[in-house]
């Protein structure tokens, strides 16, 4: 083995320009990485999950006490039919671009730089669609009816469409997340003992006995990239179906040819913006800041920027085209976005998805793990605000005039949302004790220069 | 409950022009002609349409969210020119478009256009997403937002031909459709087809202005389709290609 050891050293040696990589840094590697899933949690996990959990918990009853009572319990009203939970609904299923995203493109377009992003991208998605799937289900007065979209489908209808795509993009999602993950769960059972039996054998199951064997290795790239292109177009008819939902109306403020890539945009800067942040507090948590470097997160930076460019040039457009259109009932949506009742949430949007984070990212003067925090987090404020605006305003000026709608989300609406964005962050935080948080295969394979 | 393969075929449901439709196969195309100049806004017909179909009577609280389930309502259109102001009553049942925007929306083929036209609501199909009530540029469809209940006095007064609708589901004005059933059902008795006047919505039998007009649309003689093609008559939002069937009369 030392010989081996001395023998790939030689060619390490050889070949690659930076200093050659010792025995203990190969090591260090492998144990710095499992460190989150061997280490006892603190008493700071602790708290955090248990914190999490009763938000959650709380979420779940206050959905019980909606299905006893019925809709009447929320804020919503004639003419406003959709509210909170359709704007919950739209922002996880963004958030979850983020793995498609750098996980997908990234790997497709062999960057370099990609490499300790993506199992933190794909846990994103993972953790995120179950909480974007619940929470249209939520919205429905008869979830216990929801399979009639199944049992009767109406080929006509964007619904049917989405829940076919969305679980489609679900499993597709959960079978790239686990095939990423074979070589690590297979680290895992290698590397780690002295851990409870449940989970050796876990580990042990899920590794489907890979070894890293030439031909495993070959077979895996393979089929790493057929997946990386299947969901590349999964995640953009994800996406432009959940724009048709508006779109295919007739309702002022939704009836826009531009609505399925608009969101397929919007779904690309909110993921990138929840990626940045997550991973700059990875990189704290985790001290993973030997191989998450400042040089690594410059063409991130990068990508955010012009993703944020192609936002604020699509909201550019559609405001105005709505202004020059000058459609009364759109136009009535249109001041009551800019200068009436939704004025608030509608510059709240600007602020948090434009003016806040495009001097963070396009400037150099602050650090690079602060402006990617900062901009990432208001990225996403601003995204939800961003859903808010489009489905709200429009339901509360509908074609005709039965009196102005006003929307007040009720305290069942917000514990439900707040449950769920608790359970999501409760969610990933599992994922990182169970898997490690980094692909240490691809890792690896970088060090040897090899792909 | 029948097989599987029937069960997935009954589910299917696809769009047509129901005019084609209707035309070619001598149906009934069932409209109504409000005269605005005859209505006075008194509001019997939203009262008869209530009653006739088991409405909830509802409370302060609903009608602050205008929850308030009345399938025929009266909209108030104000107009301004210069400083004269205008305010016209609309009555405003489903129009009961040809080309309905909801029936396109629906998931689960709940709400679905019949080949007479009329604009139908399965009740126990319905999973209460409320696509199509957003679909509709009328806002012509209900939803259930609670438990159903009424004073026990009221409960003795129900339409036994009118399912009651529970909460979660979306409901609408299907133009009486069991007033429709029980014509039928006469005609069939007496061995003939139905006539004018057999078949005559809540609304229109309540109206002490004779302001409603109900009937056969594809049947050049009878009162509505003559009312319908009158220079007065006018169709709302009928810019969105939506063809809905309350032809509505012009004040003078």
């Amino acid at each position: 083995m030392s010989e081996l050891m001395d023998k790939e050293l030689k060619n390490s040696n050889v070949r690659f320009s930076w200093p050659v990589p010792q025995p203990e840094e190969v090591h260090d590697v492998e144990s710095e990485v499992l460190k989150p899933i061997t280490n006892e949690p603190t008493t700071a996990f602790y708290a955090t999950t248990a914190i999490l959990a009763t938000v959650f918990l709380a979420g779940v009853a206050a959905w019980a006490w909606q299905i006893i009572n019925g809709l009447k319990v929320t804020g919503l009203n004639v003419p406003v039919f959709w509210g909170l939970y359709i704007v919950n609904f739209v922002f996880f299923i963004g958030v979850s671009h983020a793995g498609t995203l750098i996980s997908a493109i990234l790997r497709i377009t062999d960057a370099a730089w990609r490499t300790p992003f993506t199992r933190v991208a794909e846990s994103i998605t993972i953790a995120s669609l179950p909480f974007a799937a619940s929470s249209v289900i939520v919205d429905l007065g008869r979830p216990d009816r929801f399979l009639n979209v199944i049992l009767y489908p109406h080929l006509t209808s964007p619904i049917l469409w989405d829940v076919l795509c969305i679980s489609t993009y679900l499993l597709m999602s959960c079978l790239y997340f686990y095939i990423a993950l074979v070589p690590d769960i297979a680290l895992c059972r290698d590397r780690l003992t002295g851990l409870a039996a449940w989970r050796s054998h876990f580990y042990r199951l899920l590794a489907l006995d890979w070894q890293g064997t030439p031909q495993q290795k070959r077979l895996h790239h393979q089929l790493m990239s057929v997946l990386s292109i299947l969901l590349l177009a999964l995640v953009i008819s994800v996406h432009t179906n959940v724009g048709f939902i508006f779109g295919m109306t007739t309702k002022p403020g939704w009836h826009s040819a531009a609505i399925g890539p608009y969101f397929v945009v919007g779904a690309a800067f909110q993921g990138l913006g929840g990626l940045a942040a997550i991973i700059v507090l990875v990189r704290r948590w985790f001290h993973l800041e030997w191989i998450i470097t400042e040089e690594r997160l410059a063409p991130l930076k990068k990508f955010f920027l012009a993703v944020a460019c192609f936002w604020a040039y699509f909201t550019l457009v559609e405001f105005l085209t709505t202004y020059y259109g000058r459609h009364t009932a759109e136009m009535e949506v249109f001041w009551a976005k800019l200068t009436g009742e939704f004025w608030l949430p509608t510059w709240g949007m600007l602020t948090f998805c434009l003016f806040i984070p495009l001097p963070l990212l396009a400037l150099s003067r602050w650090r690079i793990t602060t402006a990617l925090l900062i901009a990432g987090i208001s990225v996403n404020i601003g995204m939800w605000l961003e859903r808010y605006t489009i489905v709200v305003p429009s339901g509360a000026r509908p074609y005709l005039s039965w009196g102005i709608g006003h929307y007040n989300p009720s305290w069942v609406e917000w514990t439900i949302t707040a449950g769920w964005f608790a359970g999501f962050c409760l969610f990933f935080l599992v994922l990182t004790r169970l898997f490690p948080i980094l692909t240490v295969w691809e890792v690896q394979e970088e060090k040897e220069g090899s792909h | 409950m029948g097989s599987f393969a029937a069960l997935v075929s009954r589910g299917f449901t696809f769009e047509f022009n129901s005019n084609e439709h209707a035309a070619s196969r001598g149906h009934p195309r069932w409209g109504m002609v409000i005269d605005l100049d005859r209505c006075t806004g008194c509001q019997s017909c939203v009262v008869a349409c209530s009653v006739e179909n088991n409405q909830m009577l509802g409370s302060p609280e609903e009608a602050a969210m205008g929850r308030i389930i009345r399938w025929l309502k009266i909209l108030p259109k104000t107009e301004s020119e210069g400083s004269r102001v205008r305010q016209s009553l609309i009555p405003m049942p489903c129009q009961q478009c040809d080309d309905p925007p909801c029936t396109r929306v629906c998931p689960t083929s709940a709400t679905f256009i019949n080949p007479e036209g009329i604009v139908g609501q399965v009740y126990d199909r319905c999973i209460g997403c409320r696509y199509c009530v957003n679909a509709c540029p009328y806002t012509c469809k209900f939803f259930n937002w609670g438990k159903s209940q009424w004073p026990k006095e009221v409960e003795q007064s129900f339409n036994p031909d009118v399912s009651v609708r529970d909460k979660g589901v979306v409901e609408k004005c299907l133009f009486c459709h069991h007033r429709l059933q029980r014509a039928k059902d006469a005609a069939r008795e007496e061995g003939r087809d139905i006539q004018e006047g057999d078949y005559v919505t809540a609304c229109q039998a309540a109206c002490p202005a004779q302001a409603i007009t109900f009937g056969n649309l594809n049947n050049l003689n009878s009162a509505v389709s003559r009312l319908a093609s009158s220079h007065r008559a006018f169709k709302i939002l009928d810019d969105l290609g939506t063809h809905p069937k309350v032809v509505y009369l012009k004040e003078g």
